[in-house]
């Protein structure tokens, strides 16, 4: 039966945690109680990408667009769009406050300079319904796989479609298959790695939420080409949804007869089991999750053995990244021309990035590869916040560096981000303004890796605490120039004796910012000052006479407290016994009160 | 000497009896558990080592490995606060500083009364609210410190 109405909620986890299942519920409620049930169907979807608006709502056929929706809205929209046949037009999305025209999905420019890919079906589909994820070619590149191609083909496939790895270090896709494929062995295994630790990331965690069948599918493709028969998901424990989706899509492929014995009658067996992380960043790293697959403390081991030689349990084991398998379904059910099209020469696709920090629009985003930064933070995230000025992008997260203004027009592929010092990494994206202090956040970066270190290694071990305890001096207003020195010296170190990639690009995010902003940090060691405000320590609160009415709210709020003055009469902080707590900054209506 | 056993649920039982035999399943096994008792007691892991069989050194070695398992009872509101990048960048540190002082309590410790503690997380995978709170299952997004007492009290039992 077609509905006269769809109305597409968005079920990400940004949108989900204000209020959107809330609205998802009232909404079905209202089109019972208005008796319009069967008219309109409420669907439950992905992340839409815009989770700076969110919740979002869209209704189909008329596109409508809703954002910062309510769940009082719920009532509204029912009674006018579905029974009137009327847009609520104050919920629209609106290019800014004075106008009221309507602006088209496809011309709101967080949307234009986009290309969906990997994140296709999100907020399209019902990711709950398997149905639905073949209604829109799923489980066709499957067949083609099963039926139409040889596992030799299907590497070929994957040659020809360019496409690496997404999960950092962009690895060709096809040589890893290729290699396990021909490893000696008769079990074999594929492994999902859905681990996504940079703190500030999210995309694989929207994509399985959006759209798990097509991680579902592509593993099933892998273990046909390369001969395994049983596949690992390891998905962070933190990711609630994100596990349930999964089990569900694992559950309706198994009734299709998609996973389990004798797939869709090909004879070929293959079926699908999820593990939980234990929040441990290491075991992003391949070969300490295999550790913890097994059931171990997840601490890297030195490869060669490479995981397509000896993996899981010493078997020979494909591991990828979420977004790298949800490419290949697609590649398969479209083609290796169709996705080469897409990208670079030696960068194919699309790349999603999770946007956030200091930006107007942050959010999920997807680009063809070879965009620029510029177009990402200008165009799609729509600028700095409240007018600032741009400092930084920081990708790659705690492995990663810093990005400035002068690169913002390089076109983003693995290589360009890697001779810029920083890396593709997994996709997490901080824009940093005038008010983030690079010292401030190299500290914050070493601090997650000291955390984060397995131990088993002296060089990242011991570098991590060193140049964290540097960095803390240099923050705290005791550095001396030859710190600086220092930090180099001990990240080069590190970075050329560590086991694994963890100590290895532990040191980029200080390294990049000593050599990006190597003034900031002198200003804090010369002048002890700290431009941002960040460093607690170097920071002094002063009030402007010239600014201040003397209204007495900071001397009220001052927990110390230590701001005098009579009424109407320019305000003083005594800064002997100030604890540089901000309140008074805060608190301040009129700007009087200073950062120093 | 008889030893007073830890009460495990029937689904618990259960839960380990499935997966005892799968091979690398140590780490699915203490989820469950943690799910259970909201942390691991000692007695669970000692009873968890009877029944696989392991010892319990090698299963103490893989909790202490991982963040995520907890070996002291958290309370009974766990403050999630988010010390991901971008909540970070918008004030995060504050927000934790600030709950700490509210409810008188350092790093993991549990407030007297056993209601509250405060769990630093990273990403909670809603940056576009940071910074971000989560208490529950309820998630508090652009949180400024002055809304903390507020936001604690509704879960303050009288
Ligand atoms: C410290 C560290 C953390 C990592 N974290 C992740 C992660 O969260 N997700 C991921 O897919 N790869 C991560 N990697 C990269 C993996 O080791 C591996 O290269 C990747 O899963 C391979 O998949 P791909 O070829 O599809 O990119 C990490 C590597 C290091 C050194
Ligand atoms: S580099 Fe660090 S995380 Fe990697 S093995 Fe060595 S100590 Fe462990
Ligand atoms: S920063 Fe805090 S202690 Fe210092 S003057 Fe302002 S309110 Fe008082
Ligand atoms: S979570 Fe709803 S738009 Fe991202
Ligand atoms: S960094 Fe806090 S939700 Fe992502």
């Amino acid at each position: 039966m077609a509905y006269k109405n769809y109305i597409l909620v968005c079920g990400g986890t940004g949108c989900e945690s204000s209020r959107g299942d809330e609205i998802f519920r009232t909404l079905i409620k209202e089109a019972e109680l208005q008796g319009v049930k069967n008219d309109v169907q409420v669907v439950k979807t992905g992340c839409f990408g815009f989770c700076e608006k969110g919740p979002i709502v869209k209704v189909l056929p008329q596109e409508s667009f809703y954002v910062e929706v309510k769940p009082e809205d719920a009532k509204e929209i029912i009674a006018e769009q579905v029974i009137k046949g009327r847009e609520v037009k104050r919920l629209l999305y609106k290019k800014d406050q004075a106008s009221s025209d309507k602006v088209k999905i496809e011309d709101i420019d967080f949307y234009q300079k986009q290309f969906r890919v990997v994140l296709r079906n999100c907020g399209v589909i019902n990711p709950e319904n398997i149905d639905e994820y073949i209604a829109r070619e799923g489980y066709t590149g499957l067949e083609r796989a099963l039926f139409k191609f040889s596992p030799d083909e299907v590497v070929e496939e994957l040659k020809k479609s360019g496409l690496r790895g997404r999960g950092g270090a962009g690895f060709p896709t096809w040589l890893k298959w290729d290699l396990t494929r021909k490893a000696p062995g008769d079990v074999k295994y594929v492994v999902c790695n859905a681990d996504e630790g940079d703190p500030g990331a999210y995309m694989n965690r929207s994509t399985i939420e959006g759209d798990p069948h097509s991680i579902v599918e592509s593993m099933i493709i892998c273990g046909r080409t390369i001969g395994a028969h049983e596949g690992y998901i390891y998905i962070r424990a933190e990711y609630p949804l994100a596990i349930e989706r999964l089990k569900i899509a694992i559950r309706q492929a198994r009734e299709y007869g998609l996973l389990g014995k004798d797939i869709l009658g090909s004879g070929y067996d293959f079926d699908l089991d999820i593990r939980l992380g234990a929040g441990a960043f290491v075991c992003g790293e391949e070969t300490a999750l295999l550790q913890s697959l097994e059931g171990k403390r997840g601490m890297p081991v030195p490869k060669p053995p490479f995981p397509a030689i000896k993996g899981l349990w010493q078997k020979p084991t494909v591991i990828n990244n979420v977004e790298t398998f949800a490419n290949i379904s697609v590649i398969m059910a479209k083609g290796a021309e169709w996705f080469a099209k897409i990208g670079t020469e030696k960068s194919k696709g699309t790349k999603t990035f999770a946007l956030t920090g200091k930006i107007n629009n942050s959010g999920l985003v997807e680009v063809p590869m070879g965009t620029t930064l510029r177009e990402i933070v200008f165009d799609i995230g729509g600028g700095i916040r409240n007018g600032k000025k741009f400092k930084g992008v920081q990708t790659g997260g705690p492995s990663g560096g810093i990005i400035t203004e002068e690169s913002l027009d390089q076109p983003i592929t693995y290589e360009s981000l890697t001779a810029l010092g920083s890396m593709m990494g997994s996709g997490g994206m901080i824009i940093m303004d005038e008010d983030d202090c690079v010292v401030d956040i190299a500290k914050f970066y070493m601090a997650f890796c000291v955390d984060e270190s397995c131990g088993k290694c002296a060089p990242c071990r011991i570098g991590t605490k060193q140049m964290h305890d540097i960095l803390e001096k240099i923050s705290n207003g005791n550095g001396v120039e030859e710190d600086l020195a220092k930090l180099e010296k001990i990240g080069k170190a590190m970075t050329k004796a560590s086991l694994c990639m963890l100590g290895g690009s532990a040191a980029n995010p200080t390294l990049s910012t000593i050599k990006h902003f190597r003034e900031d940090y002198m200003e804090h060691i010369r002048d002890h000052k700290c431009r941002a405000g960040k460093c607690k320590s170097l920071v002094v609160y002063e009030i402007d006479a010239a600014k201040c009415i003397g209204c007495g709210i900071c001397a009220r709020r001052c927990p110390v407290p230590c701001i005098t003055g009579e009424k109407k009469q320019p305000h003083v902080i005594d800064r002997a016994r100030c604890i540089k707590c901000g309140e008074c900054f805060t608190a301040c209506k009129f700007g009087a009160v200073v950062k120093k | 000497m008889p030893v007073q056993e830890i009460q495990f649920t029937k689904e618990l039982i259960a839960y380990i009896d499935e997966w005892k035999s799968k091979p690398g399943s140590l780490i699915m096994m203490l989820h469950r558990i943690q799910e259970e008792f909201s942390y691991i007691p000692r007695e669970a892991a000692e009873r968890l080592a009877r029944i696989v069989g392991m010892p319990l050194a090698k299963i103490y070695g893989v909790i202490t490995f991982y963040h995520y398992f907890k070996t002291t009872k958290p309370g009974k509101n766990r403050l999630a606060i988010c010390l991901g990048t971008a909540c970070y960048l918008r004030g995060g540190q504050d927000l934790i500083d600030e709950s700490e002082s509210i409810l008188n309590v350092k790093g993991e410790e549990v407030t007297d009364d056993g209601q509250f503690s405060i769990d630093a997380v990273r990403c909670l995978g809603c940056c576009g609210l940071a910074p971000v709170l989560m208490i529950g299952n309820d998630v508090y997004g652009k949180v400024t410190k002055d809304q903390l007492p507020e936001i604690i009290a509704k879960y303050r039992k009288a």
